[in-house]
């Protein structure tokens, strides 16, 4: 089956010849025309557009847009905070910084709306430290914004006000964990928060109910208030509904980023026909579909899953649709859309070992199991590749990793976890000969001198 | 009349065992209250929770009920309502009791739980036990004893971190032993509200440090070396000195000021070597100040008085008595007393007083309160004069009223009970115009003027009460025995007491006590064998209308600030 035509929404404009990032531009492509409409809505309507259209996070766990709006304390009569999380760092993905770089007011539209919906009166974007481009782009877009009333104390005449505040990160993947960023944006280290008590929804930012939405997401929000809950729940598949940028890297003839209806295009459909295929004379040997802390796929293996009707059904990574749920239902998940592919020349060990350096380095250290788990896998792969394996490695890695999973603060115990054991599980027989081959490959080598 | 209302109970169930606890109780104290232990290392009563330690892992459980009726689920192989487990294992310090709670402790995924924290919390831990002063209570002997495998898989290179950062004067850290669960910084910041010590660097690299050109010296940093589960944090104080199992603990109460933090000294041979505080949720919490842990140096120092005196030259008990009886029966003698003296020598005190029909002063210490556990009034002791009688009226810092009688030559001789005189303001002119009996515990200007010099013991060396600032009756008891020979105070003040015609007290503080209990309604009923370990409150209203001069401390409110909502 052919692949489908990208369906670009939120991606519309992006890389357009004579698209610029400024509100001229934006404003002639009819840009602000779905925050006028909308704040001449009522609140609750737009929340329930949310609702109805399914929505669900694009910053990699994919909790329903809807559903986390709902959840926020609007009775506590302190003021409700929407934070945008705008610290794209998982490994893998790239789709936030083009919509920053490019289109930044489709943005700043969606954050308004969202505003708009939930009685927000200070929005932060909170960006990484990696995006200073990003950040001035934002702050030029914000004042520009201000200037046209679209944000500022009175939008649009309504007497409604909202303010957008940009806030850049230091450097740490853990800012964006979303209580871990909401302590960072506070002033203190982003040590991620205890849930329960600490639910954003209930006790935010600064104590106070707080909304964290991932960048596209609002960008989908923006869209939803423009053609309707109804028929934005029509695009894609059901539960999985609109549409998701695929981020893809690695091994691929043409990687890069894709934006297509949740559901509708198979990871074969995607690697072999728009991306190229493998580079010439290789092999698809694994793929991590949601960005390097998502669980592995193994070119080969087969799943088994359940039908609604009962019925079972049998499928290979290709014919894997590209949603939040077939993927979960394989053992991985949809995450952030970072798609990394590699090839039949890649060493897993040696993958693996790069993936734990990022894990170890970006722990926060506060508590025990990620902590001193991430760190000791990433000795014992290092050990591995640079010096000695032993054919036990592999099984004991897996155990850290099996001690770590589930018992920590945040979720980012499962991330440093879940490439170690899906590695281990999946690719077992190379952590066990791994030393055999390295031994034989550096014989090979000595004969050469 | 509206009855109190009562605690919200809530039962919950752990390990099968059901118990009934306060709202807002976790998992850790309720079972502990069934005598289950939860193994924990950042979790302490009395700080923040931040649950990073990851040791308390339990496995939780909420009653089933059918999702539309809301009607319980009754399991049919044991006839009673069904539990869902959830999979995921939660910390018992951050889960509260809530209806129908159930806990597991002893299911393989805990263990598997405790274990890995163990085995990760080993893995860059020096391991230097036999070096290290925290050996033989250290949380994670304990804990690696209880619920760890007792072998490690982890043969890379540990973390090398700083071993000698001297956090303040007091506090010395050793970076590698540091198990990164933010006691010390939470009571820093929370209790001492010194906000000083932070982490730097992340991931395993974490490093406990002190904020850049600042230092922990805080009157409360010692606490942190109490908290800190491991060996991080020594004392420099207490630091290579002794094996804590070689110690033995007393219970007893700092006497540095009016709050009267309970403590336990601990000592070996009759040597004090460290003094921590010991718990009492009234007075306070877990904590005391450095100032309180320094006071056992006063027991060996060479100051200390060691032998009876006569006119300058050593003597003996019964003939310095005498020759104090010789002096008390000229009369117009004066006695002052202290606040520093336990409740039943200020009994005997006030009996001296009545017996030679002198009139009884005290001297009032006054320093800067901290809010926290030192208060303003450095005595521990002026509400046992009052209660006892001893005094009327709140004491003054200076015995000016007392120079004037002797300047007026009303006053021939002064029993000074542990009060420098010329440190309370009477001049040199007046202290040589009077004939001192002296009773303390180290030399001072009035020691060598004294006729008399009869020795005393410190807190360490006896047993006794002090009345702190909320009335509250506590308890000290002997940790080390006084010097050579030494007599017990109680002996020594009865039989002043008898010499200067008094009645004859027994000089032994369990067969004294029923004399005060009868003598005094406040201490009716008590023994001092029965008197709890952390004390018990007296009524005050007798003395409510006195101006004390303590200002707010940790569980205390003055009576003016009290009044006012």
């Amino acid at each position: 089956m052919p692949a489908p035509e990208q369906r670009r929404i939120i991606f519309k404009h992006i890389d357009e010849p004579g698209y610029t990032n400024d509100l001229a531009c934006y404003l002639r492509n009819g840009g602000y025309e779905i925050l006028k409409k909308s704040v001449q809505r009522k609140p609750e309507e737009l929340i329930d557009e949310v609702k109805k259209s399914g929505l669900r996070g694009r910053g990699g766990a994919g909790f329903p847009c809807g559903v986390k709006w709902t959840l926020v304390d609007r009775k506590s009569g302190k003021p409700i905070y929407l934070v945008v999380n705008a610290d794209e760092s998982e490994p893998g993905t790239f789709k936030d910084r083009y919509i920053i770089h490019q289109d930044p007011h489709q943005l700043i539209e969606g954050i308004m709306i969202t505003c708009f919906a939930n009685n927000v009166k200070l929005a932060y974007i909170y960006i990484r430290g990696e995006f200073p481009e990003g950040a001035r782009i934002l702050e030029k877009a914000i004042a520009e914004a201000r200037a046209a009333n679209f944000c500022g104390p009175d939008i649009l005449g309504t007497g409604y006000g909202c303010e957008i505040h940009v806030h850049r990160g230091a450097g740490a993947y853990i800012c964006g964990e979303e209580t871990g960023l909401i302590e960072s944006l506070e002033g203190k280290r982003p040590y991620p928060r205890i849930k329960p008590p600490y639910f954003p929804a209930v006790l935010g930012l600064y104590q106070c109910p707080t909304i964290v939405n991932n960048v596209e997401t609002l960008c989908h929000v923006k869209y939803i208030a423009d053609i309707g809950g109804d028929a934005y729940a029509k695009i894609g598949t059901p539960n999985n509904t609109g549409t998701r940028i695929l981020c893809v890297s690695g091994h691929v003839q043409r990687p890069g980023y894709y934006e297509y209806e949740v559901g509708k295009i198979t990871m074969g459909q995607l690697l072999n026909e728009v991306c190229g295929g493998p580079l010439p004379g290789r092999k698809f040997k694994a793929v991590i579909p949601g960005g390097s802390s998502a669980k592995i796929l193994r070119f080969g293996e087969t799943f088994n899953l359940k039908n609604k009707d009962g019925s079972t059904r049998t499928l290979t990574v290709e014919d894997i649709p590209m949603d939040f749920d077939t993927l979960a239902a394989c053992g991985t998940m949809g995450g952030s859309g970072g798609v990394i592919v590699m090839d039949d020349s890649v060493s897993m060990v040696e993958a693996l070992g790069n993936i734990n350096e990022f894990y170890a380095h970006e722990s926060c250290g506060q508590c025990t199991p990620c902590r001193e788990g991430s760190l000791w896998m990433k000795k014992i792969t290092r050990r591995m590749v640079h010096d000695e394996a032993r054919a036990e490695d592999g099984a004991l890695l897996k155990s850290v990793a099996d001690q770590i999973a589930g018992r920590t603060i945040c979720a980012f115990g499962e991330a440093c976890a879940w490439p170690t054991q899906s590695f281990v599980q999946k690719f077992g027989d190379e952590f066990k000969d791994y030393a055999a081959e390295k031994k034989a490959e550096n014989d090979d080598s000595l004969e050469l001198v | 009349m509206i009855a109190p209302p009562k605690p919200d109970l809530i039962t919950v169930n752990i390990d099968g065992r059901e118990i009934a606890v306060p709202k807002g109780t976790n998992v850790i104290e309720a079972a502990r209250q069934l005598g289950i232990e939860v193994p924990h290392y950042c979790y302490h009563p009395k700080l923040s929770v931040v649950g990073n330690c990851r040791m308390c892992l339990v496995e939780m459980g909420m009653p089933a009920v059918d999702p539309a009726t809301k009607a319980p689920i009754t399991d049919p192989a044991t006839g009673r309502q069904k539990i869902n487990w959830i999979p995921r294992p939660a910390i018992g310090c951050a889960t509260n009791a809530s209806p129908g709670l159930h806990i597991r402790t002893t299911t393989p995924l805990v263990k598997d739980c405790r274990e890995g924290v163990m085995e990760f919390l080993l893995i860059n831990h020096p391991l230097d036990c036999p070096i290290c002063d925290q050996a033989g209570e250290c949380q994670l002997q304990e804990h690696a004893t209880g619920y760890g495998r007792g072998y490690s898989r982890f043969i890379e290179r540990k973390n090398v971190k700083p071993k000698r950062t001297l956090l303040g004067p007091r506090v010395m850290l050793d970076d590698e032993r540091c198990i990164l669960c933010s006691r010390c910084i939470r009571f820093s910041k929370e209790i001492a509200h010194d906000d000083v010590l932070g982490f730097i660097d992340r991931g395993s690299y974490s490093t406990l440090t002190c904020y850049p050109g600042k230092k922990l010296e805080n009157n409360y940093s010692l606490n942190t070396v109490d908290i800190c589960p491991v060996g991080a944090l020594t004392s420099t104080d207490f630091r290579f000195k002794m094996r804590v199992w070689f110690l033995k603990q007393t219970d007893s109460i700092d006497a540095e000021s009016s709050v009267g933090c309970n403590t336990v000294v601990w000592s070996r041979e009759g040597v004090i070597y460290r003094i921590t505080p010991r718990r009492n949720d009234g007075v306070n919490d877990t904590w005391m100040p450095d100032s309180g842990r320094e006071l056992y140096k006063q027991v060996r120092v060479d100051n200390r008085l060691v032998s009876v005196k006569v006119n300058g030259a050593d003597s003996s008990l019964d003939i310095a008595i005498n020759a104090a009886a010789q002096l008390l029966k000229e009369g117009a003698a004066a006695v002052v007393g202290s606040g520093r003296s336990s409740v039943e020598e200020q009994f005997l005190t006030k009996k001296l007083a009545d017996a030679l029909s002198a009139p009884a002063w005290l001297v009032s210490r006054v320093g800067q309160g901290d809010g926290i556990l030192l208060s303003a009034d450095r005595n521990p002791n002026v509400r046992g004069a009052l209660v006892t009688g001893l005094i009327k009226e709140l004491p003054s810092v200076q015995l000016t009223a007392l120079g004037a009688k002797i300047d007026a030559g009303e006053i021939k001789t002064i029993v000074a009970i542990g009060e420098d005189l010329a440190a309370a303001g009477l001049t040199a002119a007046q202290i040589e115009k009077v004939r001192v009996i002296y009773l303390g515990t180290h030399a001072s200007a009035t020691s060598v003027a004294a006729a008399v010099v009869l020795p005393t013991l410190t807190p360490f060396e006896k047993s006794g009460t002090f009345i702190n600032q909320q009335f509250r009756l506590q308890k000290f008891h002997q940790a080390v025995p006084g010097r050579l020979g030494a007599t017990d105070d109680l002996v020594v003040f009865a039989k002043l007491v008898a010499a200067a015609g008094g009645p004859a007290l027994p000089g032994d503080i369990h067969a004294l006590w029923p004399a005060l209990a009868a003598e005094i309604p406040s201490f009716a009923a008590i023994t001092f064998a029965n008197l709890p370990a952390t004390g018990l409150v007296l009524d005050s209203s007798p003395w409510s209308g006195l101006p004390f001069v303590e200002g707010p401390t940790l569980h205390y409110q003055p009576a003016a600030a009290a009044a006012t909502p």
